[in-house]
């Protein structure tokens, strides 16, 4: 299943990301070469297998809910692009 | 003398910090010295702390002079940029956080720093941690001290190639898919990549996080057990990090290895595997052998299956994970007319090719009509690759075999091709998809002059089993002894 580049941009839009004119051909032979490289999945008989998506019998999920010390308000700012009144500044969205 | 310094194991410098022979100070300024004069052709670093080492040592030294020193108390270490250290740039390789400095510091970091080690800087990597060859970080590849027209490999190939030049006397990595061992094989040193969950991961800038581990690059093997003694063990702060107790890692390296079996997989050292990589192995097999381990053919017959499963699983993870760099709270923010252009451009912008590709092909395995044929397969192949070692562990101890199909390969050689730079991690992929503890110990060269790794796996918490059995080769033989031509 090769992948078209209508599929590749609209991928690159779910994934914010754009892509100049000439990586669109490029990411395509890519895409689609690895693509198809996976694709080989597909001779796996996986009948009947439940999928694992993580290698711990029980991932340690749960906790006490207690307060404790959490980041400064200022030292959380400290690496904002843009910040003003002790929050984050983002251009206006509506 | 300086450069003696620099040469020893963590074990015996650490020996001789303890007996008042050297002082912390005097092993930091050696280091940094080296590291200026010969740095500038490896490129290991990304930035050298000069005076944060300096303070550390500084109170290093105190605290030995007190007598309350501790075995890393005073030790030279080097960082992989992409644990968090707190008030020094963390850069993970990528412009996205060239300019990050963490307000906190990881969980290993932190313990670290309590155990008293001096972090001498931060090393490079592939951006993102994404990629074989350290190639892909957006400050310039890093090269291999025995050959600089070869790679490291990568992802920690700085850590790898800081720790071969003497550049450190150890470095933490971080292995999602081989990121540790592959680069410890290429330069020669030891690198062991523990059970997952055994090392918190709190302050691991997150690249696939049912498959990223941390563990240490080191000279020696003993340095190996040292260093997990050190970072090992439950943190609330990382929910997959396991409560199971930490064993006394460097207490099980005494042990002999007469009586155990080796399960040699029969498709680690099949087609597509260098001849010099496979007579190397097997001669290390023999060495094993007359050791008194006991070998024995076994077979983990989805292994073919595995790179494909890998790009499709870190892939998914990577492109949720990623997806916080949105120029919002920290980080590059290159910015537009409205919130979208700004995610636009600065994604587009901070990000290199191999890590937008990565991003791309998880949204893609992620998407609707896709998830079932790419996700959730890969994700089932994957318990099928965890049932075959299952199988092979009720009957070995220890799995063995290569790190990597060749040795070191040369700069740009495999950067246009990703497909083919991806297919270099078949025999280390497999183990973080499991989430079994594996090491690479040195076990020889090419003709060529390039270092070969014998990879050696346990089960799930077979961390000592692991490292006692790396412990036996390697005082068995003397691979570890030689010293890169720098």
């Amino acid at each position: 299943m090769a992948i078209s580049p209508e599929e590749v941009l609209h991928v690159a839009s779910l994934a914010r990301l754009t892509l100049a004119p000439e990586e669109v051909g490029l990411f395509t032979r890519q895409l689609g070469e690895i693509l198809a490289y996976v694709n080989k999945l597909a001779e796996v008989d996986t009948a009947g297998v439940t999928p694992m998506t993580h290698v711990l019998p029980e991932p340690e999920a749960f906790r006490e809910d207690r307060v404790s010390d959490s980041l400064p308000r200022e030292e959380a700012l400290t690496n904002a692009p843009a910040r003003e009144e002790g929050a984050f500044v983002v251009p206006r969205v509506i | 003398m300086s450069d003696e310094l620099c040469r020893l194991s963590l074990t015996d410098l650490s020996r001789r910090l303890q007996a008042g022979e050297v002082s912390p100070m005097e092993v930091t300024e050696a280091f940094l010295s080296r590291i200026e004069r010969l740095d500038g052709s490896l490129r290991a670093y990304l930035t050298v702390d000069a005076r944060g080492a300096r303070e550390q040592a500084r109170a290093a030294q105190a605290r030995l002079a007190r007598g309350e020193g501790g075995p890393l108390t005073g030790i030279p270490l080097a960082l992989k940029d992409i644990l968090a250290t707190r008030g020094l740039r963390t850069t993970c390789a990528s412009q996205m956080l060239a300019a990050f400095v963490p307000p906190y510091d990881a969980t290993v970091v932190a313990r670290l720093r309590e155990a008293g080690a001096v972090f001498l800087g931060k090393v490079n990597l592939d951006e993102f941690a994404m990629g074989s060859s350290t190639e892909t970080s957006a400050f310039g590849p890093t090269h291999n001290p025995w050959q600089r027209d070869c790679t490291p490999g990568g992802s920690s190939g700085g850590s790898a190639a800081a720790v071969a030049a003497d550049l450190c006397t150890a470095s933490l990595g971080s292995d999602t898919g081989g990121s540790i061992r592959q680069p410890a094989s290429h330069c020669g040193v030891v690198g062991l990549k523990p059970t997952y969950g055994r090392v918190s991961r709190f302050g691991l800038i997150a690249y696939a996080s049912s498959l990223d581990q941390i563990g240490p690059l080191t000279k020696e093997v003993r340095d190996a057990a040292l260093l997990l003694s050190a970072i090992a063990g439950h943190d609330p702060k990382d929910s997959t990090s396991l409560r199971a107790p930490v064993p006394d890692y460097p207490a099980a390296l005494g042990r002999e290895i007469a009586g155990l079996t080796v399960g040699v997989p029969r498709e680690y050292l099949g087609e597509g595997v260098d001849p010099e990589v496979q007579e190397a192995v097997r001669r290390a097999l023999a060495t094993l052998e007359g050791l008194g381990a006991r070998l024995a053919e076994v077979s983990l017959p989805h292994t073919e299956y595995a790179v494909a499963a890998y790009y499709l699983i870190a892939t998914a993870e990577a492109s949720s994970n990623l997806a916080r760099y949105d120029g919002v709270k920290y980080g590059l923010r290159v910015a537009g007319k409205n919130l979208l252009e700004t995610y636009l451009r600065t994604r587009t912008q901070g990000f290199g090719p191999e890590v937008r590709r990565r991003i791309m092909l998880g949204t893609y395995a992620l998407s609707a009509g896709y998830y079932e044929a790419y996700y959730r397969k890969a994700s089932q192949v994957r318990a099928l690759i965890r049932r075959d070692f299952d199988a092979a562990f009720a009957t070995c101890d220890v799995l063995a075999g290569p790190v990597a199909p060749t040795p070191a390969f040369r700069l740009g050689e495999k950067l246009a091709d990703p497909l083919t730079m991806y297919l270099s991690d078949i025999f280390t992929i497999p183990v973080n998809l499991a989430g079994l503890p594996a090491i690479s110990v040195p076990c020889g060269f090419s003709r060529a002059g390039l270092p070969i790794g014998l990879q050696i796996l346990g089960p799930p918490l077979g961390d000592e089993v692991v490292l006692q059995t790396a412990y036996a080769f390697e005082q068995a033989t003397d691979f570890h002894r030689h010293k890169p031509p720098l």
